[in-house]
């Protein structure tokens, strides 16, 4: 992990489990919380030299990325959220990656140019914005793409999955999905009132089931 | 051979996990002198667990590695290919062989989905005329499971169900929203849907903090508010300075003395390649049930050419797996999910006990249903299946939209059950290939039969009528006969059991009903590999109260002079 021994990080626990302490006190919480929050903050601003993409592939990963997870009101781009550079690391770590992966994405890649220049003679970061949206719109529909172009399909979908997974699983990526979990939470006590009810069930309809098995012979 | 201790432990035990570990702390509880051989590193949740480590704090954004294949963060070293330590399949066998190699084992990262086996579990063979009965009774065995409830912390409730028995439990955590769907849905569809039974502690024990519902169980417990060996178990055998811990220790074989009995084990130190041995007065094997298959039949000597414990050639026998098949789909109500932290414990809090009784189905035995879904933590490989939603693909805004909509939509179904031993299913050493330490390895046989084959139809059609009656979507067709309905291939499930078992005939067990080897009156098995059967549900709580009861007799035998 980053920046963030991990020693140091459990260090906050070690207040936690003292003898006759029965609960998590508030302060405890709030403390371990605002230290969770913190790891993997800080990180260096040096620009990310990458380790598998070539200078021109990793501009056409750079531009691809954010045309898939563009800034919007609510969050930033697959490049503000690092996404290229998870999906640099995950090409050539040895666990993440094998030779077929490597392939298949430089292979991608170089299609994608291909494809380009045989519609419209620039390769795709020389191509206009229009130009790239009438390829991406032909191969990002895996339902309605024509037989000629699914394996830029099937590639793009794979591309596609890297961007989206590496956008929503960065911190940026938590804030916009509004995810609250991965904290102390000792008096977790169920699901709000407004998330029940928004499926149509209840803790008083549930309450009442089990009563009713209960109460049942078997 | 490095042999210089002058004076015998009183038990060696191999193996620090669910089996190991509390054999090490019963035996130590009443004043035996210990050492306990593992063949990974030392390792403790309360020190070394990634718990609550965000995704994006590492590169790899959580995904898993190669000793680490449910994930970077989770607690367990280990695998189902493991570097320099092989093993084989027979010609048409697909079975995966897991290994934890880490100080207590798979308790590490495993669901603490923690059953009892029930009265028919134990007798399965009296009421349908399959594989065999147990030696024991869950009457002999039941004080053991309420003393495991007791010292390791369970919770759940008291449902009064006759082969799914009430425990000594703490208080269940409520469901999550979209488990009362399930449980609303179950109630539809007449199946029975009741609180979990997990070893998650909601009630703080001597030591051990009460959970904070981080919900990451599999990564380890910084507070011990789950079970784990190493901090429930061996901690405390540790502190009453009658356990020896040698880590990095990987057995060799039992080494047996000219009367027959067993002198100890013999095990490389991986740290410094050389072969040492522990003299011992009573060898326990808590190593796994293969792993201890396999030391077994490596221990050859001119007592037992075959194997130790092997006279009959029962070892290796009766291997078997829980069965498996998972179905997930897409619910339309969950869609513009309501935020909220839905984390709760690192597990379900509502399961589905087998229900229906097998004398009107086409199998022979049942299955429990476990839950899965909702707002999961975002990591890599997060939505991976996003162009089956919404917009069904694209890119950009709307793609973005897609994810944000449709996240939190789905729930899981995992069905597993119980499989009925058969000939075909055993382990052996391979004649030709060993390990990097010179160590003969185990040649895997496997068929399932029909009885697997139906019960895995019946959980793909149960799960899809859960999903419909939800008003939800399953993405993936209905898997046909020639796709085994679905059915995960042996080992798949990491629930391996058999291989050394107990029973009163030794023609077809390896030991006795108090786990204490025929050929060997001082060698015990203390892991799954006594297991006669497997049962609908996991096997780590029974493993634990029979490890506890072998050791009780251990001592029992110590203290009269038998042994």
């Amino acid at each position: 992990m980053s920046n963030v021994n991990r020693r140091d990080a459990l260090k906050v626990f070690g207040v936690a489990p003292l003898a006759g302490m029965l609960d998590w006190s508030a302060p405890t919480v709030d403390r371990a919380t605002r230290f969770v929050a913190a790891l993997g903050e800080g990180e260096t601003a040096a620009p990310y030299a990458p380790k598998f993409f070539k200078p021109h592939e990793w501009r056409t990963v750079r531009v691809l990325a954010d045309m898939i997870i563009p800034k919007d009101e609510r969050s930033g781009s697959a490049t503000d959220a690092k996404a290229p550079e998870f999906m640099d690391f995950m090409l050539v770590d040895a666990d993440a990656s094998s030779e077929a992966s490597r392939v298949s994405m430089r292979g991608g890649l170089a299609w994608l140019d291909e494809e380009m220049r045989s519609r419209f003679g620039t390769d795709f970061l020389a191509s206009t914005d229009a130009n790239r949206r009438a390829v991406l719109d032909d191969i990002a529909y895996p339902a309605r793409v024509k037989p000629e172009l699914r394996r830029g399909s099937a590639w793009f979908s794979r591309f596609r999955s890297s961007v989206g997974s590496a956008f929503f699983s960065s911190q940026m990526g938590w804030q916009d999905l509004r995810y609250m979990g991965n904290v102390f939470n000792p008096n977790w006590n169920g699901c709000p009132r407004a998330a029940t009810d928004k499926l149509g069930v209840s803790y008083e309809e549930f309450d009442a089931s089990m009563a009713k098995f209960r109460a049942a012979p078997k | 051979m490095n042999d210089t201790q002058a004076t015998p432990y009183d038990v060696c035990i191999v193996g620090s996990g669910a089996g190991g570990g509390m054999a090490a702390y019963a035996l130590t509880q009443q004043g035996a002198r210990v050492v306990m051989l593992e063949a990974g590193g030392e390792w403790y949740a309360s020190k070394d667990a990634q718990m609550m480590v965000p995704a994006w704090a590492s590169p790899r954004r959580g995904a898993s590695k190669r000793i680490r294949p449910f994930g970077e963060f989770d607690a367990c070293d280990g695998g189902w290919d493991i570097e320099g330590e092989p093993f084989t399949r027979a010609p048409g066998t697909q079975f995966s062989w897991w290994r934890g190699r880490m100080l207590g084992g798979r308790t590490n990262h495993w669901g603490r989905i923690s059953l009892r086996f029930g009265p028919d579990d134990f007798k399965g063979k009296s009421k349908d005329g399959l594989g065999e009965d147990w030696p024991i009774s869950y009457d002999d065995i039941k004080p053991y499971y309420d003393r495991v409830d007791d010292l390791i912390g369970i919770f759940g409730t008291n449902e009064g169900l006759r082969n799914h028995p009430d425990g000594n439990f703490q208080p269940p955590p409520r469901p999550r929203c979209y488990e009362l769907l399930v449980k609303k849905a179950s109630d539809k569809l007449g199946i029975t849907c009741i609180p979990s039974r997990l070893s998650i502690t909601t009630k703080a024990l001597p030591g051990r903090q009460a959970c904070h519902y981080c919900g990451q169980c599999n990564r380890g417990c910084a507070v011990k508010a789950n079970f784990s060996s190493p901090d429930v178990l061996i901690g405390p055998a540790l502190k009453t300075g009658k356990l020896t811990l040698i880590t990095n220790a990987m057995a060799r074989e039992v080494t047996v003395g000219r009367d027959g009995l067993a002198t100890g084990v013999s095990y490389i130190d991986k740290k410094t390649g050389t072969d040492k041995h522990v003299k011992a007065k009573i060898v326990v094997l808590a190593a796994s049930a293969c792993e201890s298959a396999r030391l077994l039949l490596n221990s050859r000597s001119t007592q037992f050419p075959q194997g130790l414990g092997n006279s009959t050639g029962w070892v290796g026998k009766g291997l078997t797996d829980t069965t498996g098949t998972d179905v997930s789909g897409f619910i339309p109500s969950m869609v513009d999910h309501v935020p909220h932290n839905e984390d709760g414990v690192g597990g379900m809090h509502v399961y589905m006990p087998w229900w229906l009784d097998n004398a009107k189905l086409d199998f022979p035995r049942g299955y429990h249903i476990e839950v899965g879904g909702g707002l999961g933590a975002p990591g890599g490989g997060f939505m991976g299946g996003i162009a089956n939603y919404g917009n069904k693909g694209g890119y950009g805004k709307s793609l973005k939209d897609d994810y944000r909509k449709y996240y939190g939509a789905t729930i899981g179904f995992s069905g597993r059950g119980e499989q009925i031993p058969n000939a075909d299913c055993y382990c052996e050493i391979d004649p030709t290939t060993v390990d990097q330490w010179g160590i003969p390895v185990l040649r895997f046989h496997w068929k399932w039969t029909d009885n697997e084959y139906n019960q895995s139809k019946h959980m793909q059609e149960t799960f899809r009528s859960l999903i419909a009656q939800m008003g939800g979507e399953v993405f993936s067709p209905m898997p046909t006969k020639e796709q085994g309905y679905g059915l995960a291939t042996g080992g798949s499930i990491i629930h391996e059991l058999g291989c050394v078992q107990m029973g009163n005939n030794p023609r077809n067990s390896v030991l006795n009903k108090d786990c204490q080897a025929h050929d060997c009156k001082n060698l015990f098995v203390a892991d799954g590999g006594p297991f006669v059967t497997q049962a609908d549900k996991n096997p780590t709580w029974t493993i634990l109260a029979l490890s506890w009861k072998t050791s009780d007799y251990i001592t029992q035998q110590r203290k009269a002079g038998a042994l």
